[in-house]
């Protein structure tokens, strides 16, 4: 096993397409980082220069105690899991697997032993004689896996290897992956634009947009503590409501209309007169009563309802605020189908500089 | 609701089939069932009368040394001709199928040569390889080769080889470039990945799922060497020296057109009829299992 450590990488492509913008990263040893972003990103081209598939423009890449920059893939002892598996499609499920085995001249009874147990792990052993073509996309998946398995790298990548299987086997390949993890405790680097698989899988996500990385935490410490306006939209579903506003008093953010919204002030660094974005999860609005019927004495707002998302656990509700779309997640039923009131917690806000986009959270 | 067309006239769809009908009757088994009935016959030395013989005509050519001769011309020219406009083409289309810059312009011009008919590149290599004026004779002779096609023999073959395999390059570089391009390259990446240097990627990898589109040439290719090099041969050498460049196809043409030997040319044709179906449904049968995996 191996730590995985990027200093300001950089990629730019003979075309001009700046891919990869100044990355410094570490990948503990035995972690299972998540590189998250939308497409376009620069995940993949990221992972291709950490396996050797693409030449760095610039910065070093190390891997364990080597810089790897200069170094065939062949040579840097990792394996990886292709989004199209890339399964040698001539050959049959048991020397795709031994392959790479063979190729590094390893005896032909070790190789039995390593892919028979590989095969045994990952429930392929009844399907080692046939080709790929004869496998669902689910087995060849798992003879993908097999295949880097066997190997024993030092460091596992996956491009978004689950990307092209059915809802279904996703959660349930996304469980065995953990689970395999956490029994071979492999240095791993998984890229998906899936923000489920990211919290679901990793114990690190790295946030990328636009070839830079935005943040790096715990699942989370990303969800509860976006370092930036765009992490906070990225991560979670329904995305986290944003509303542009001034402050205009300590802990109060104007936004138009007379809408006074609330936060908790000893948590940020931003003072009055400051333009900023006002975030609140959806899970975190609190649905109440209707101000009219129980006279609340805790300020509550009130919209109007637009549409609403029913997902069997929970429903979605979502409506306008001050002119900005406003959703809400709520697990009870709503009196009205037409207006809805809710209450906002101070603790639970988000303040984003109107400018730059970060977060104006206090370091902790 | 029925979405498809439906003809009330049932005798559309033959119209329509007519032309593509008529063209096979007129080109292919009008001229073959001739050739078939040729070959049963023997003219006469003035073309006046002609004798029914059935199988004579075959007998007569399989007891002659030189249609064993020009069999095993024709088998030596086709190997290597075939192995060399196949191995050339497969180097330069993996060269092509690198990212490299000036690609295609690369590209283009390795496809020019298909554009030329196979008697105008006979003619073209003729001028470069002329024993007295030729740019590669000059050049031959300045380093010791006593190069002279119309005498001697080998020269000969080598001249007609080299034209042959120049115009086939093309055809096969167009092929075994769409196939490389068809092997996704993650299969390679991996490939590269699990170990294998670029020589041993190619041989346990990329030549194996080539193998459809090498077979299919292997087919094309010798039926272009048995047939389409008529041109070449006839521009450059016509045979010679001493029947040594002449091939079957060649020799159906010598024996028939200036040898006035109707009936034994049409039995050679036939013969050579009978090679290319069979190779046809080898090929046929091969296509339809897909070779390899
Ligand atoms: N070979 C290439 N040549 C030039 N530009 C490229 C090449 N590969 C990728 N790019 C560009 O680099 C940028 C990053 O691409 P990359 O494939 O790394 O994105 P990604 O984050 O993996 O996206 P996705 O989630 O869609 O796979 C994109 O703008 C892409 O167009
Ligand atoms: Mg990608």
């Amino acid at each position: 096993m191996a730590s995985v450590t990027l200093d300001h990488l950089k990629k730019i492509y003979p075309g001009g397409v700046e891919a990869v913008k100044d990355v410094s990263l570490t990948v503990p040893d035995g972690s299972f980082t998540v590189l998250l972003g939308p497409s376009g990103c620069g995940k993949s081209t990221l992972l291709r220069m950490i396996a050797g598939l693409e030449g760095i423009s610039s910065g070093t890449a190390t891997i364990g105690e080597r810089i790897v920059n200069e170094i065939e893939p062949a040579e840097r002892d990792i394996a990886m899991v292709f989004q199209n598996y890339a399964l040698y499609p001539h050959m049959s499920v048991y020397d795709n697997m031994a392959y790479g085995l063979r190729n590094r001249k390893v005896p032909e009874a070790d190789i039995a032993a390593r892919v028979n147990e590989a095969a045994k792990i990952l429930s392929i052993e009844s399907f080692l004689k046939r080709k790929p073509r004869e496998l669902s996309g689910g087995q060849r998946q798992r003879v993908a896996m097999g295949r880097a398995i066997v190997r024993d790298p030092q460091v596992f990548l996956f491009d978004e290897p689950l990307s092209n299987l059915d809802a279904k086997l996703r959660v349930q390949m996304r469980l065995e992956i953990r689970r395999l993890h956490n029994r071979l405790k492999a240095t791993s680097i998984f890229v998906t634009h899936d923000q489920v698989e990211a919290m679901t899988l990793a114990d690190q996500v790295v946030v990328m947009n636009a070839g830079r990385v935005e943040q790096v935490g715990a699942p989370l410490a990303i969800y509860s503590r976006p370092a930036s306006r765009f992490v906070a939209e990225f991560i979670g579903a329904p995305p986290m409501n944003l509303l542009r506003g001034t402050i205009t008093a300590p802990g109060v953010v104007s936004i138009k209309d007379g809408l006074r919204l609330p936060f908790d002030q000893s948590a940020f660094d931003a003072g009055i007169g400051q333009t900023v974005d006002y975030g609140v999860r959806p899970e975190d609005v609190a649905i109440t009563d209707m101000p009219a019927a129980n006279g609340a004495t805790e300020p509550s707002h009130s919209m109007t309802v637009d549409l609403i998302e029913e997902l069997g656990s929970n429903r979605v509700i979502y409506g306008l605020l001050a002119g900005s779309g406003f959703a809400l997640v709520t697990r009870t039923g709503i009196a009205s189908a037409d207006r809805v009131a809710f209450v906002l917690d101070p603790s639970s806000a988000h303040l984003f500089d109107g400018e730059s986009g970060m977060s104006l959270r206090h370091a902790v | 609701m029925e979405k498809r067309a439906i003809f009330d006239n049932k005798l559309l769809p033959y119209a329509l089939l007519l032309p593509q009908i008529l063209i096979t009757l007129v080109f292919f088994y009008w001229p073959a069932s001739q050739a078939v009935w040729q070959s049963f016959l023997i003219e006469d030395a003035f073309g006046t009368s002609s004798e029914f013989v059935w199988l004579d005509n075959y007998r007569d050519l399989l007891s002659k040394p030189d249609y064993y001769a020009s069999m095993l011309t024709t088998a030596w020219f086709s190997a290597v001709v075939t192995f060399l406009a196949m191995a050339i083409a497969l180097l330069l289309a993996s060269m092509a199928n690198k990212q490299i810059s000036g690609r295609n312009a690369y590209r283009t011009l390795l496809v020019w040569p298909y554009a030329v008919a196979p008697a105008l590149a006979g003619v073209l290599w003729l001028f470069m390889l002329q024993p007295s004026l030729g740019v590669l004779s000059k050049l031959l002779r300045a380093n010791g080769v006593d190069w002279n096609p119309l005498l001697n023999s080998n020269h000969a073959l080598i001249m007609v080889v080299l034209a042959a395999t120049w115009k086939q390059i093309s055809y096969n570089f167009l092929f075994f470039l769409a196939g490389l391009q068809a092997i996704p390259r993650s299969v390679i990446e991996a490939a590269a990945i699990d170990g294998a240097r670029p020589m041993r990627r190619f041989w346990t990898i990329i030549f194996p799922l080539l193998s459809p589109t090498t077979f299919y040439l292997l087919v094309v290719n010798i039926v272009y060497v048995f047939f389409e090099t008529f041109g070449i041969i006839d521009a450059m050498t016509s045979g010679g020296p001493a029947r040594t460049t002449t091939t079957l196809v060649y020799k159906v043409y010598q024996d028939g057109k200036l040898g006035g030997d109707l009936g034994g040319s049409a039995a050679q044709s036939v013969i050579l009829m009978a090679i290319v179906i069979g190779l046809t449904a080898i090929q046929f049968r091969f296509v339809e299992r897909r070779v390899n995996y």
